[in-house]
């Protein structure tokens, strides 16, 4: 159980027309961890996830979901995704987008309504719910969407970049609550920039102009390159001295 | 269950959007109305020649509004030439003739009713006017404009509408990243498609019965056939500009490049819609006519509105109809390929 894998690539790569964007990625996370993607932007992180996801296709090499070969459809509703930018329905109120997306998972009736309060309790957004969405301010639609993501409870979580605009007050409540879920088994596949962030992490993939070049434990990776910061440690492998 | 949801979203996104919402009952409602307005103005005094039309009846004739002028034979053909007249009476053996300008099917309609009333006034006793003897200098009596290009605007206009906001909002999916989020879900391709159809199908069943509503009960146009033909054929019309709205809503980058298909694709279907002859055009642009949706429809609708037909006439055009609509249909789960492989 402790090493069980819920993502695995394999020699993973990506073009677009002749651009090479990943390049042979092989990492895995396991269940019950916290895996945390860096790199600069343009990185290949949100292509990465992407094709964890199953919207992307690899162009080369596999991508391994629960031991299913992605894309496939049964994973879906395995997954939860929460994607850079925010795909939420403008003219519709908070709750009407959470029903949409929780029906479109199966969920129904009280169930239904118990996740939805449950997971606008985390985001801190309950007294909002039945506003219009496109009255939200930036971080109010960053953390619905990230209420949608964790609504059917999935057993693997892909972040992009979920707590951008959020203030550190809420952000720090939302990394207790991911910590949370991973003690209750689910895989938690975050992209992010925040260095602090990072320290959060279980275990830490860097990624650099599509290549993954170190992965480990924030304190591996900190003793590795002799550097007293996460961010110390990410300037050394980009071949930045700091 | 899936679907069901994305067609309840779809509507609640429809009821959230007012204006959308008015845009689409209302303006075609207004427009239609300001043609009936255009094409049955009723301020026009017809202008009659005679030759060898008896005084009394050409008394009659003024006292009924119409503006009389006599002639001798030759004379009155050169004046309808002309355009000064609308018609010619005349009467050979004491039958009488009668000659339309014709190119104006709203004038010939006026002056054929002024003439069978004043034609009742001579011969009370014969209880039914004499059969008059009708020739047209243009056109023909089959013309009559808003009842004959009615039937046409109400097909227009529900496709016209469905096309735009359908395409917008499919590609606003697209471009705002929900279509993303949607398939990062179990829902399956045909699910969106089909999502699609449905929640706009209850939509335009709506829009299109209120439109036609309003044609027939308050604009008074002509309706020989079932209102329930016309709605079929007004809702499968929307549906193929439904799902050709979503389908090349994948080959626009935004809203823009969405109305750009206006000109493209809705406006050059009006000319093979039957309004325009098409019996001197090329064979090309013919058989360009015969792959516009709105060709059929509007064909079916005149079948029903005017003519007054029945199933076995309207058959083939709503299988063509519902074919066009199918055909695209799986266009659109494969187009959605490209998006996500399965
Ligand atoms: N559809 C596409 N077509 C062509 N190139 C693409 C496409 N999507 C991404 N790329 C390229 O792939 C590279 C990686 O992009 P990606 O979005 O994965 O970066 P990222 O690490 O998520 O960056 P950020 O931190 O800014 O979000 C970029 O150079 C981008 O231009
Ligand atoms: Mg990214």
């Amino acid at each position: 159980m402790a090493m069980e894998q819920c993502v695995r690539l394999e020699n993973v790569g990506r073009r677009f027309g002749n651009t090479e964007v990943l390049k042979e990625i092989t990492m895995s996370v396991q269940r019950s961890e916290i895996f945390g993607l860096l790199g600069p932007s343009g990185a290949g992180k949100t292509t990465l996830v992407k094709m964890i996801a199953g919207i992307d296709t690899a162009t080369s090499g596999q991508v391994y979901v629960l031991d299913q070969k992605m894309p496939k459809l049964g994973m879906f509703s395995k997954i939860g995704y929460m994607a850079q930018s925010d795909a939420l329905y403008m003219e519709l109120t908070a709750q009407e987008n959470l029903q949409f997306f929780a029906s479109l998972y199966g969920l129904r009736g009280s169930k239904m309504r118990q996740r939805i309060e449950a997971v606008m309790d985390i985001v801190g957004l309950s007294s909002f719910l039945k506003k219009q969405v496109s009255t939200y301010s930036g971080g109010m639609k960053r953390r619905l969407s990230l209420a949608i993501a964790l609504l059917h409870e999935p057993e693997i979580l892909i972040l992009d970049e979920p707590t951008v605009g959020i203030d550190p007050v809420l952000r720090q409540s939302i990394w207790k609550e991911f910590e949370q879920l991973s003690q209750s088994g689910t895989a938690i596949l975050v992209t992010t920039h925040v260095m602090d962030e990072a320290d959060k992490c279980h275990r830490l993939g860097m990624i650099r102009g599509g290549k993954l070049i170190a992965t480990g434990t924030p304190e591996a990776l900190k003793q590795e390159t002799g550097s007293e910061t996460i961010e110390q440690a990410f300037l050394h492998f980009g071949g930045v001295q700091a | 269950m899936r679907v069901r949801a994305l067609v309840i979203r779809i509507l609640k996104q429809f009821f959230h959007d007012k204006r959308t919402l008015a845009l689409m009952i209302v303006a075609p409602m207004i427009i239609l109305w300001m043609m009936s307005l255009v094409f049955n103005g009723s301020t026009y005094e017809p202008k009659i020649g005679t030759v060898n039309v008896p005084t009394e009846l050409n008394q009659k004739l003024k006292d009924q509004g119409a503006i009389v002028t006599v002639y001798d034979a030759n004379a009155a053909e050169q004046a309808l030439w002309d355009e000064k007249i609308d018609a010619i009476i005349r009467f050979d053996n004491g039958a009488p003739q009668v000659k339309l300008e014709g190119s104006d099917p709203s004038k010939n309609k006026m002056i054929l009713l002024l003439l069978q009333k004043v034609m009742q006034q001579q011969n009370p006793a014969a209880g039914q006017a004499p059969a008059l003897n009708i020739t047209y200098l243009h056109g023909s009596e089959n013309m009559a404009s808003f009842d004959n290009f009615g039937p046409v605007l109400i097909g227009f206009f529900s496709f016209f509408f469905v096309f735009l906001i359908s395409g917008v909002s499919f590609l606003r999916e697209r471009t705002g990243g929900t279509l993303e989020r949607l398939l990062a879900s179990p829902l399956r391709r045909w699910e969106i498609v089909i999502g699609y159809v449905l929640g706009y199908g209850i939509f335009t069943m709506f829009q299109a019965s209120l439109i036609a509503w309003f044609a027939i009960h308050i604009l008074g146009i002509m309706m020989a056939g079932s209102f329930w033909y016309v709605l079929l054929i007004t809702l499968l019309l929307s549906m193929t500009a439904l799902t050709l709205g979503t389908f090349l809503s994948s080959f626009a980058n935004n809203e823009l490049q969405m109305f750009q298909f206006i000109p493209l694709v809705v406006v050059p279907q009006v000319f093979f819609s039957g309004l325009f002859s098409l019996d001197n055009v090329a064979d090309w642009l013919r058989w360009l006519g015969k792959i516009a949706p709105l060709s059929y429809g509007a064909d079916a609708l005149r079948d029903v509105m005017i003519r007054g037909k029945g199933w076995s006439d309207i058959a083939f055009n709503v299988y063509v109809l519902i074919g066009i609509s199918v055909a695209i249909i799986i266009a659109n789960v494969f187009a959605l390929r490209k998006h996500r492989k399965i």
